[in-house]
């Protein structure tokens, strides 16, 4: 008897354990699969013109092209103007959460929060077409809204859940002797918000921000339906946009098996791939940071 | 008024301008979805199929199709996940393999849907040859969800206090059997909410299924995991972009959005009010 429930405990330690491989073996899976598909993809066209041609036109007839220097650059148009936007509103809403508003409101608001955060990206995209779009157009004169400004807009507003609810916590763990003792200098609350609770956080809101960029960069529907996706150079955020996420989308469908389009299609991913990770793991080394001197 | 107070005001009323900016999109954005989505949908457009070149009917394939990949796919992330989150809790202490396991979720939370899409195209469609199939989008979405069901788990986990552990321990429990019949039922409320989080999420992706399995259109429901199917936030794309008279749809696009967004809603409801309930439990 003893011996079997001794079984068992082993059993499910080891059969648990494998289980936690499956996160690591997914992680490298990924990894490994979009190096080796790229690898064949950078054989065939080379690193230079992959990353420097501004001409990414891969059905063309007699002589495609693989550059994904307007793709690079539509994502970073749409993710920055998404920055510019979230940061601000994000950081602002998660003082008036925790600092400035009564705690009822706070009890609405937060959940309403959670709710963006909820809002699928396809439901976000199609708001972009019927809402969004036609309210640029009409507002800026423009033959149709789908650009870039509408992209980042609506970005903006799928990472601002992650930039408030992080930001809040940062926020929140601002010792309240801080506070206090500003006021008791004669601080005001804007002096004592500005000058005594923000420097204090200003690593945590920093992770916060690029959290909510990580997720920005790598939405893939929003952007596909709203920034009208011209694979041209852009101009400006009125200029129609291609990010690679969208590219991604549109061609992977359609493209054969096998064929340097499609290996190229991994590399595009795996530039994406490497970009959210280093975005992500610069948040981690914020926050890691943040933590160490609060202990 | 100094100028002191005067500058605070101006701050306060710049935060609240955030926080009312922010709330103001969203409603307006639920309004108008609400407005002109909820009055198509109908016993008729839930219960049929697309008709005349999907310009009329309704979305029954895509409602059954989200639904079934979604349960399937949350079929085969929730034990895995809860198993791994048992086995850092638990069991692993601290190691360089746990610390791994962690670094791994983390950085798989971060990865992009569409990244996931070709991981899946790359390793179920083609390398397991399920074909373009709900199996294969289901074991895409899976891992796409698996960070988060490990997350909220493990958050569940710690939850539970250390006497509770101890306690059994000290009964003589061996350390599965305090974790199975003492730490988990103290978890289930809490291991739940993240499952159908899991869910709702799931149900919304379109970006990983975009390759490995979802269909413009069926004339039949799928029979088996081998077939391809319609689903929500991809009719919904096909609908508004994709169709040869976009403005024709639009109606339909409405339907189907609202449809989604109520799914997903009642989803992360049935979340939000069984957490409000377990807390309540727990201060008594």
């Amino acid at each position: 008897m003893t011996r079997r429930r001794y079984f068992w405990n082993w059993f499910f330690e080891k059969s648990l354990a494998l289980s936690a491989l499956v996160s690591i073996a997914t992680l490298m899976g990924i990894f490994l699969l979009l190096t080796l598909n790229s690898w064949k993809a950078f054989e065939r066209i080379g690193l230079g013109e992959f990353f420097s041609l501004d001409a990414w036109n891969p059905a063309a007839f007699d002589a495609p092209s693989y550059g994904i220097a307007s793709l690079l650059v539509g994502t970073f148009l749409t993710t920055v103007g998404a920055t510019l936007l979230a940061a601000p509103l994000g950081v602002g809403m998660a003082f008036f959460l925790s600092e400035v508003g009564p705690s009822w409101l706070r009890n609405v608001l937060k959940p309403m929060v959670e709710l963006m955060a909820a809002v699928p990206s396809v439901i976000m995209g199609f708001a972009g077409i019927v809402l969004v779009g036609p309210f640029l157009a009409q507002a800026f004169d423009l033959p149709n809204g789908l650009n870039a400004l509408n992209g980042s807009i609506l970005l903006a507003f799928m990472a601002l859940p992650t930039i408030v609810s992080v930001s809040e916590d940062v926020v929140q763990a601002v010792p309240q002797a801080y506070k206090e003792a500003s006021y008791a200098l004669g601080a005001n609350r804007w002096e004592t918000l500005t000058q005594v609770t923000l420097p204090a956080c200003y690593s945590g809101l920093l992770a916060a921000i690029m959290l909510g960029v990580g997720r920005a960069i790598g939405e893939t529907m929003t952007v596909l339906m709203a920034t009208g996706n011209a694979t041209a150079m852009p101009s400006g955020f009125f200029s129609s946009v291609r990010t690679i996420t969208a590219t991604v989308a549109i061609e992977m469908g359609e493209v054969p098996t096998g064929t340097t389009h499609y290996y190229t299609l991994f590399a595009c991913a795996l530039v994406l791939f490497l970009i959210t990770l280093l975005i992500n793991y610069s948040a981690e080394r914020v926050a890691a940071r943040l933590r160490k001197r609060g202990q | 008024m100094t100028r002191r107070t005067l500058w605070m005001w101006v701050g306060i009323a710049s935060l609240v301008a955030c926080a009312a900016g922010v709330v103001t999109f969203l409603i307006i954005m639920l309004f108008d979805l609400g407005r002109k989505g909820i009055p198509v949908l109908s016993w008729e457009f839930l219960s049929s199929f697309p008709r005349e070149g999907m310009t009329e009917g309704g979305i029954l394939p895509a409602i059954f199709g989200t639904t079934v990949l979604t349960l399937l796919a949350t079929l085969l992330a929730a034990p895995l996940g809860v198993a791994c989150a048992i086995w850092l809790e638990e069991y692993a202490g601290e190691g360089w393999l746990t610390q791994l396991t962690r670094a791994a979720v983390r950085n798989l939370a971060g990865v992009p849907s569409i990244v996931y899409g070709l991981f899946g195209l790359a390793l179920f469609v083609e390398g397991m040859r399920m074909g373009a199939s709900l199996l294969a989008s289901a074991c895409t979405l899976a891992l796409l969800t698996l960070p988060s069901v490990i997350a909220t788990t493990e958050e569940a986990l710690r939850q539970v206090p250390r006497a509770l552990r101890e306690g059994a321990l000290a009964l003589g429990a061996t350390r599965w059997e305090t974790t199975y019949s003492v730490v988990l039922p103290a978890a289930i409320p809490g291991i739940l909410t993240g499952v159908i989080l899991a869910l709702s999420r799931a149900a919304g992706e379109t970006a990983p299924i975009l390759f490995t399995g979802v269909a413009f259109y069926t004339r039949y429901l799928p029979a088996s995991p081998f077939d391809e199917f319609m689903a929500l936030p991809y009719h919904l794309y096909i609908l508004s972009t994709q169709h040869h008279d976009p403005e024709r749809v639009r109606p339909l696009a409405y339907g189907t959005a609202i449809a989604l967004l109520l799914l997903v809603f009642l989803l992360n409801l049935a979340a939000f009010l069984l957490r409000a309930r377990y807390r309540q439990k727990k201060r008594l």
